[in-house]
């Protein structure tokens, strides 16, 4: 059977209060490209095609969601359409009775992200102070009954804290908390010097949350993403290019995964052209890398293609300059020296001592982003 | 956990029970996941009301079925979901 989409990832706009240097929007969000937003109407019809075409769950982001006015409307009529809605959100200057009428219209899970363990981390890396609405948020969104997932992106300078995370979301209620090692795209990959972690760090880290999980059980779900610079083989990116999962973005482009944007040899379409089940079924951007015939080698003749499809189309777009080779972080990739490099000018700096200006990132925001733009 | 045949059990709040017509299943919905189920376990599910023990989920199920013995089937649907979070017992 053809795969059908499982997964939808609505972006319903890239402003955004917060500033993280590792943001997963693209380094253009400013831009023409992203700039006429769908309408109420528009984002609906979008939510009845992704569930005629099989989608179940709706993962409402940004940018940050709640600065769309009619976000009780998107969420009344997804709910209505039997999607299962995650809100994934900074949380900032979110009060109760928002997250109230939220849940009134259907709203199933609120996914919230902080920036580190204590306030002085947590509003340094976002860039804006926002610590103290998170930590309200979280038990607001506890008191209404939501089920909890506590969203953290772990870097260089808050990995040391993953167990005062762990514990901070245990205190919290939260069903999960996911611990995603940064992913190098976009604002991440610009920052990529200042943000990623040696070795030892993530070993460490590694040990505490295997020590958490022991300790927790059923009781705190940990999802750890795993730092794939640092892994052998590339991770099943996606579950496979094209497969389950489908990113629309505020301005109605509809893309294979939340960085595909930045692959330019692809051909993009939007929904205000298109119904979603064609450009499933038949757009450039959908089809070029689904299934494996597109794969070159070492991934052709690989008996691990069925487990990790090539890795990740984007990575090799963005490390390798061609988005139709093997995964560079693959172990088997010709590439594989430019990650090794990577990572080998981490652990030389740290060994000599970091220095202040490798730890200086520049942070996501709409000037930062224009003046990038045109740099590709 | 093991449940026992007084105890109440019911979908936990975070679970959605819901018809997949594109690929004629029908699946329980929670945060980040999905579980897909077979007609018997769409009947359970139904029956865990919150009121219902489990000892009274299995008599109504023997009774629809003209058969006994399900005890352990049913339990052990119910102890799997209930070990992601799905299924809580009350008392």
């Amino acid at each position: 059977m053809d795969p059908k989409p499982l997964w939808l990832l609505a972006e319903l706009t890239y402003k955004c209060p917060l500033q993280c240097p590792y943001c997963s929007n693209p380094l253009d969000f400013a831009g023409g490209r992203f700039k006429r937003e769908l309408s109420t109407a528009e984002w609906c019809r979008v939510f009845r095609e992704a569930k005629a075409l099989g989608v179940l769950q709706l993962g409402l982001s940004g940018g940050e969601p709640t600065l769309r006015p009619d976000l009780d409307e998107l969420i009344r009529t997804a709910h209505e359409v039997g999607l299962y809605t995650s809100l994934i959100t900074s949380a900032y200057r979110l009060t109760k009775e928002r997250l109230a009428a939220l849940k009134a219209a259907g709203l199933d899970h609120v996914q919230i992200s902080i920036q580190g363990a204590d306030q002085e981390m947590s509003d340094q890396v976002a860039g804006t102070a926002s610590y103290r609405d998170k930590i309200a948020a979280y038990q607001y969104t506890k008191e209404l009954g939501f089920p909890l997932t506590v969203n953290v992106v772990l870097h260089r300078r808050n990995l040391h804290q993953v167990e005062a995370l762990i514990r901070l979301a245990e205190s919290l209620g939260a069903e999960r908390i996911e611990l995603a090692n940064t992913q190098f795209y976009g604002w991440a990959l610009h920052n990529r010097d200042a943000l990623m972690p040696t070795k030892a760090q993530l070993d460490e880290a590694w040990q505490v949350v295997q020590r958490e999980r022991a300790r927790l059980g059923t009781r705190l779900e940990i999802v750890w993403v795993l730092p794939d610079y640092h892994e052998q083989y590339p991770k099943p990116c996606m579950g496979g290019w094209a497969r389950a999962y489908m990113t629309v973005t505020p301005a109605g482009e509809v893309w294979p995964c939340h960085a595909a944007g930045r692959i330019t040899t692809l051909k993009f379409e939007n929904v205000r052209d298109r119904p979603l089940e064609w450009i499933w079924e038949h757009s450039d951007a959908f089809t070029r890398f689904r299934g494996d015939a597109w794969m070159p080698e070492p991934c052709r003749s690989c008996p691990r293609k069925t487990q990790d499809f090539g890795g990740c189309r984007c990575q090799a777009f963005l490390v390798a300059g061609d988005a139709a080779v093997t995964d560079p972080v693959c172990s088997l990739s010709p590439h594989r020296p430019l990650i090794d490099a990577a990572v080998a000018e981490v652990e030389r700096a740290a060994a000599a001592g970091g220095g202040q200006e490798r730890d200086e990132w520049t942070y996501r925001a709409a000037p930062a982003s224009r003046a990038l733009a045109g740099k590709g | 956990m093991n449940a026992v045949a007084d105890a109440t059990p019911r979908l936990h709040p975070k679970a959605r029970l819901t018809r997949d017509d594109v690929r004629g299943r029908d699946v329980l919905l929670y945060p980040e996941g999905l579980v897909t189920l077979n007609a018997t376990g769409v009947e359970i599910l139904r029956l865990c009301d919150g009121n219902r023990s489990l000892a009274d989920i299995v008599t109504t199920l023997e009774d629809r079925y003209g058969t006994t013995g399900l005890t352990a089937d049913v339990g052990a649907f119910l102890e799997g979901l209930a070990a992601k979070g799905l299924v809580t017992y009350g008392p």
